[in-house]
């Protein structure tokens, strides 16, 4: 089973992207989601949300175009698109944890089956932690998704019963989206919506630590 | 006229006394006021209490005011992986840190800007900045009481002021910068451009005047991201 073909990152990023409507408003956390941006499908628009204060952000800033008072949330040079605005950084995270935003799709350390998020400290780990924007996006979002891989790179579960790890939010995750499978998370438990090609449900389960329906 | 404009960084800095608490604007290197930070440097200003959202990247931003041991403690939503100098500081035990989710850092510098003395919020929840916090249960709700953040001085980076100290700024450089200029009692900005009273359209104005006390003109420094 370790040996079995796995989705990449873009390709988690692609998968991801197919959950979100034509017209929303999305904020995009660090890491895998960041990759979302390049794999929207044909023909649906999007207007990505930046904590430092952009709505409607475009793809990342080509060699020689780059503007560093225009940067994205890991302080990336990127591009507008028509329809954009600016706003200072109270009001982007008015939109967070107001509930304007459409969706969030965030990474992620853990995941609890009551869709409470790890994903701001490492246990153990040196250094104070970054919460940065996270709390905040996580709270208040309608729609949280999260992109991740389905194991550490020790092949331990990341979806658990309860978190081990340093708590962002409580009972705020809808959908996690693996390089393994889509799962959402409901008031009756996790359901195992789709998965990857060449997984069978049971194998899956074996790589979560917490009960899922199918 | 009230008169506002500096001829120089340090002029600008004046006054500045040890134990002070200073906002800094900025999301990383955009819209961060590195001269005034620099002259700060030069100033020397001791046992500093920085509110900001960063703790430095590499040699930028924060970074020279961690190295030269002038902050005691920093209140930030994101240190940075970059932010040797004040990693250092800090696992020596010679920097204090609050650590507070960027939202809520930006209401509690508005709950002061406004006059409010504190407000509850879901985010947080459970966490480990709730600790040590008031909860209660709100519309069902489990939130925290958090309390605001009011700064001595705000350093903060515009593009464009007028003689009056209206404000603009530019692109996603505009971030913390209109929140920290309401919430200190002195609010200092470097600007690219100052402009005669009225060249600004009024309804351009991001920062009113009202919130800025000195202006000072320095060309942007940036440092390598």
């Amino acid at each position: 089973m370790p040996h079995k073909l796995r989705l990449t990152r873009e390709q988690i990023a692609a998968r991801a992207a197919r959950e979100l409507p034509d017209g929303a408003y999305v904020n995009l956390g660090w890491g895998v989601p960041n990759l979302i941006a390049d794999y929207l499908p044909a023909g649906i628009t999007v207007y990505f949300h930046s904590e430092n204060g952009i709505l409607g952000m475009g793809r990342r800033a080509k060699p020689g175009e780059e503007d560093f008072d225009l940067v994205d949330a890991m302080k990336v040079p990127v591009t507008l698109i028509p329809g954009a605005s600016f706003f200072h950084q109270a009001d982007a995270h008015l939109m967070t944890r107001g509930g304007h935003l459409d969706a969030a799709v965030l990474g992620a350390f853990q995941v609890s089956e009551h869709g409470d998020l790890a994903n701001w400290k490492v246990p153990g780990a040196k250094g104070v932690g970054a919460i940065g924007g996270a709390m905040d996006i996580a709270a208040g979002t309608k729609k949280v998704i999260v992109c991740m891989e389905h194991t550490t790179r020790e092949g331990q579960p990341k979806i658990v019963r309860e978190l081990t790890y340093p708590l962002t939010c409580l009972a705020c995750v809808d959908t996690i989206v693996t390089d393994l499978a889509v799962i959402d998370v409901t008031d009756r438990g996790l359901f195992l919506r789709e998965l990857a090609p060449g997984w069978t449900s049971e194998e899956v389960q074996q790589l979560t630590a917490a009960h899922l329906n199918f | 006229m009230k008169q506002k404009l500096y001829a120089t960084l340090d002029a600008a800095v004046e006054g500045i006394p040890d134990g002070a608490r200073i906002m800094f604007g900025g999301f990383g290197g955009s819209g961060c006021p590195n001269n005034l930070i620099e002259a700060l440097v030069r100033r020397g200003s001791k046992n500093l209490t920085a509110i900001s959202n960063n703790c430095g990247t590499r040699e930028g931003e924060l970074s020279p005011l961690f190295k030269h041991g002038q902050i005691r403690h920093v209140i930030t939503a994101f240190p940075g992986p970059h932010s040797y100098y004040f990693q250092e500081r800090h696992a020596k035990g010679e920097v204090t840190i609050e650590l507070v989710p960027q939202g809520i850092l930006c209401e509690r510098m508005r709950a002061a800007a406004a006059g409010l003395l504190g407000f509850y919020t879901t985010v947080g929840v459970a966490t480990e900045v709730a600790e040590g916090k008031e909860e209660r249960v709100l519309d069902g709700q489990r939130c925290i009481l958090e309390m605001p953040i009011h700064a001595d001085y705000a350093f903060i980076k515009a593009d464009k002021s007028d003689e009056l100290g209206n404000l603009t700024y530019r692109l996603s450089a505009r971030n913390f910068n209109p929140v920290m200029a309401t919430a200190a009692t002195t609010t200092i900005a470097e600007v690219e451009e100052v402009l005669p009273v009225g060249a600004i359209d009024p309804e351009h104005v991001i920062t009113p005047a009202i919130f800025v006390h000195r202006v000072v003109v320095a060309k942007g420094i940036r440092y390598a991201a």
